[in-house]
């Protein structure tokens, strides 16, 4: 995140005009709240909208292809990941210096290491987050059962 | 950004002051990193029933906080000065210039981003200065379309620009390189040539990705002021 008055005039008004585009469309009036067991007893995944992926896998595309996500395993070297996110009006040298900065696996191991969080999940996942907010919410329901069956009960959603 | 948060009404989150792009704040400092992290997760703890829940990270990101001689005068220590008999020369050795460099992030990273094409840097220039040359170049991949051909290969160029110019000695902010990138070099000058070429094109990918993926707004505003 960001602060609007950190950005020129034009800027602001894009992001402004997202806004207006979230609130027209309705929706998001709920009250979600899920408790669930002290930190150190959960289980941790990634969702990033950096548009991530191993690099033999697709890049990300335009058109109804931006819902797609991309499956980021735990395990990853992070050599093996690359970023295809189609906008071009965002900092990636953060990310080319260190994954971290974008998806902090590196850390995360190091919590569960130390006994902070309970564990790291098997699967992260990544979207490139630029489709419109509302054609992507039957992935999130799909991804939820996916997270559910890797006994995921914290997601750490990594907006760029 | 905290706007869009509010309106989507997220149970937990936190707000970070860094610029887009860089969620957990700073590249390879891992003790700000977990700060970052540990705020965040520390939601997870908050009192039932709290939400929606919106918390501010109270500290910039150390390389934004201040300037200090580590920020100031940025110069790319590469020889740019000489006169290439043409386009394609001059970019074949500002990538060559930039080799060493590159080299060095790689191996101090374990790992390079310009990964995307499968092209090397040199043979990605080349068929950009083809494809502005002639639009129905040969794709490198037949099964992409034409659009997304061109933004791989952009994008691995840039990346590969960005690895070299941040493996040089000195902290420098990311603003810095990406004006270095746009503002001094073949590469960039030859990318806002290509937007050019790509609105004209009758091709949608092509025209789509001249219109919104290849020359950031920041830039494109610079530019319009400048005219």
């Amino acid at each position: 995140m960001v602060r609007l008055t950190d950005l020129p005039a034009w800027e602001r008004e894009h992001m402004l005009d997202k806004v207006k585009d979230i609130k027209k469309g309705g929706g998001f009036e709920g009250n979600p709240w899920v408790s669930g067991p002290p930190l150190k007893q959960r289980r941790v995944a990634v969702i990033s909208t950096a548009g991530l992926h191993q690099r033999d896998d697709r890049p990300f595309a335009p058109g109804a292809a931006a819902t797609d996500y991309r499956v980021i395993p735990g395990s990853v070297n992070a050599g093996e990941l690359v970023m295809s996110h189609l906008s071009i009006n965002y900092d990636r040298t953060g990310f080319q210096q260190d994954i971290n900065v974008v998806l902090p696996l590196d850390r995360l191991r190091e919590l569960a290491a130390e006994g902070v969080i309970g564990s790291v999940a098997d699967y992260h996942y990544s979207f490139m987050g630029a489709a419109p907010i509302r054609q992507l919410a039957p992935r999130a329901r799909e991804l939820a059962g996916l997270l559910k069956r890797d006994k995921v009960d914290a997601v750490l959603l990594s907006p760029v | 950004m905290r706007e869009h948060t509010e309106a989507i009404r997220a149970p937990r989150a936190l707000w970070v002051p860094f610029i887009l792009g860089r969620p957990f704040g700073v590249p390879n400092d891992a003790a700000f990193q977990r700060r970052v992290l540990l705020a965040a997760l520390r939601l997870l703890e908050a009192p039932a029933g709290q939400g929606p829940l919106l918390e501010d990270f109270p500290h910039d990101a150390p390389e934004q906080s201040g300037g200090g001689d580590a920020l100031e005068g940025f110069a790319c220590p590469v020889n740019f000065g000489r006169a290439p008999a043409n386009d394609a020369d001059a970019w074949q050795q500002e990538i060559s210039d930039l080799a060493s460099w590159h080299r060095l992030a790689v191996e101090r990273r374990g790992r390079t981003t310009a990964a995307l094409s499968g092209l090397t840097p040199g043979v990605a220039s080349r068929y950009i200065l083809d494809f502005i040359r002639d639009s129905n170049t040969p794709l490198y991949r037949a099964e992409l379309a034409r659009g997304l051909s061109l933004r791989l290969a952009c994008e691995d160029i840039k990346a590969y620009y960005l690895e070299a110019v941040n493996e040089q000695p000195g902290r420098r902010a990311a603003q810095q390189a990406q004006a270095w990138f746009w503002n001094e070099t073949v590469a960039g000058r030859t990318f806002i040539r290509l937007r050019e070429v790509c609105l004209n094109s009758a091709d949608e990918s092509v025209k789509q990705f001249g219109l919104g993926n290849l020359v950031p707004r920041a830039v494109l505003q610079a530019l319009q002021m400048k005219q």
